[in-house]
């Protein structure tokens, strides 16, 4: 019993240990990204790692949620002979949530996690201790160029996802099953608010972006550099992620479309 | 014997409740080859950490050129980094970028050269250690012993004034051990450096070193030149130069009696 009791406070001290050291990364990565905007080339060359080498699966997830929810929505709406509404449908649930929900999730799949053993491999193999050792600092000149590429590529993605998505369902639903096209559009035109849906949907991407990209390096970074330990940061990254994604989904969506 | 340019006093270290170093004392002279032997897992490269700045250790004192190491901010640490090479035991390398780039790597960081300028000093550093040929390599095309040297290049590249090797030796072919030892005795005269070589590769090592330091549980147990270790009394130190397989440090680990081990199992 007292073992139980000593190894829960052990667990509940590490946990809040790692939350802590988590948090002054952040402050050591936000601390640095000024000085790394002044070296935009390094940003760029991550925008292609993190969100070019991203976009098939985007592009490709975003398709096939579209075409299911032209499909579901058609099959749904038709009862009611609100076929016409099928654009606003679709619209609304891919911008509101699932553009920027799904896109976090793939993006922490593909992104997170490679940025995690990237980040794990290199303190694995001293490059990070090296870069240290020659007086060059490893927060700034590895994980902010990456910390701003995650953060800028997400709204980006999320932004491709939704678009690919609304071509998915007017596919489904205009091409396929005959819905109105001249209809599909202008409800869609007519009910999506650009303030209220787009915006909340694009700062739900940033904020995704934010947090996806702050687990991913702080798993990598405080990685044991041992092969299980790099294991262990990328799978991490993935769960913590996700978890964090739709856990912050609702509060956001609660503040943004609450009342 | 010249000025000491690292001076460590009363070193105590310690990793959770292991104590790795206990009241550790030695001296790192300007233009020598130091060699710092013990076996595995004595701290030699925690010893490395410590003096670069990387660690910080329970008490003592670590001096660099006069300046308390432990005691340094962020910026100073940083500025006294620019004037120390180093060596890691894996190279180190950054693995996305090629050997020139690696190499060019410190320069391009902390000088606003001209590009021309910056080339022709990653060709000087290359051509040193014998690698121009392979610049435009990636480090994974690279054998063990050349990305080592690649390595030591690039912790030349701003030409400081001390070199810190951390186990140069493990792992190399005896060819490529051969080049390292000279490298390391060349580089350290040609350019007026101070080297510290830390390894448990004793010939090698002794060949090179001015002096040596052998370091053995958490103590410096023996110090000398080379020459005069060889002749040493000390018992441990006969059975490290000499690669004895029994004596102060036991063939076996602690453990219950042998007997009484095999009558538990009835």
């Amino acid at each position: 019993m007292l073992d139980a009791i000593q190894q829960l406070g052990r667990a509940t001290l590490d946990f809040f240990e790692r939350l802590g050291r988590g948090h002054l990364f952040l402050m050591q990565v936000l601390v640095s990204v000024p000085a790394t905007l002044l070296r935009p080339r390094l940003v760029l060359r991550q925008m292609h790692s993190v969100g070019v080498l991203t976009l098939l699966i985007i592009v490709v997830s975003g398709l096939f949620v579209g075409m299911v929810m032209g499909l579901q929505g058609y099959n749904t709406l038709v009862d009611f002979g609100a076929e016409d509404s099928l654009g606003v449908l679709v619209a609304l649930s891919l911008v509101r949530e699932l553009g920027p929900v799904v896109t976090a999730l793939l993006f922490a799949g593909r992104a997170g996690s490679a940025l995690s053993a990237e980040i794990g491999l290199m303190k694995a193999t001293e490059q990070l201790s090296g870069m240290e050792m020659m007086a060059v600092d490893p927060v700034r000149r590895v994980i902010a160029p990456r910390f701003l590429s995650a953060f800028l590529s997400m709204p980006l993605l999320a932004a491709i996802f939704s678009a690919i998505g609304v071509y998915g369902g007017w596919f489904i639903g205009v091409s396929l099953l005959g819905v109105d096209d001249g209809a599909f559009w202008s409800q869609m035109q007519d009910k999506v608010d650009l303030h209220g849906d787009v915006y909340n949907g694009v700062i739900k991407s940033v904020v995704f972006g934010f947090v996806v990209g702050w687990i991913a390096l702080f798993e990598g970074y405080d990685a044991v550099p041992t092969a299980e330990g790099v294991s262990r940061a990328t799978t991490q990254t993935v769960v913590h992620s996700a978890l964090a994604v739709l856990g912050l989904d609702f509060v956001l969506t609660a503040l943004m479309f609450g009342d | 014997m010249t000025e000491p340019v690292v001076q460590i006093r009363d070193l105590r270290f310690a990793r959770g409740n292991r104590l790795i170093f206990d009241g550790v004392n030695l001296d790192i002279h300007a233009g020598c080859v130091t060699a710092i032997m013990g076996p595995s897992g004595t701290g030699k490269t925690t010893l490395l950490k410590l003096i670069g700045g990387q660690l910080r250790p329970l008490s003592g004192s670590i001096r660099v050129n006069g300046e308390e190491v432990p005691s340094l901010g962020r910026h100073d640490l940083y500025r006294m980094r620019k004037q120390l090479g180093m060596l890691f035991q894996s190279g180190a390398l950054l693995t996305d970028i090629n050997v020139f780039e690696n190499v060019a790597y410190p320069i391009r960081e902390h000088t606003r050269l001209p590009e021309a300028l910056v080339r022709d000093l990653v060709l000087m550093k290359l051509e040193a250690v014998g690698l121009r040929g392979a610049a435009g390599l990636m480090p994974s095309e690279l054998s063990g012993g050349m990305a080592r040297r690649v390595a030591l290049a690039r912790a030349i590249a701003l030409d400081p004034m001390m070199v810190l090797y951390d186990e140069p030796f493990t792992g190399q072919d005896p060819i490529s051990m051969g080049v390292l030892v000279k490298l390391i005795r060349e580089l350290n005269d040609a350019l007026y450096m101070t080297s510290v070589v830390v390894s448990h590769d004793v010939a090698e090592t002794s060949a090179i070193a001015d002096y040596a330091y052998l370091l053995s549980n958490g103590k410096v147990v023996d110090h000398g030149e080379p020459a005069a270790l060889r002749e040493s009394e000390s018992r441990w130190s006969q059975q490290f130069l000499k690669a004895l397989p029994d004596g102060p440090v036991a063939f076996h680990y602690p453990a219950a009696p042998f007997y009484d081990d095999l009558m538990q199992g009835g």
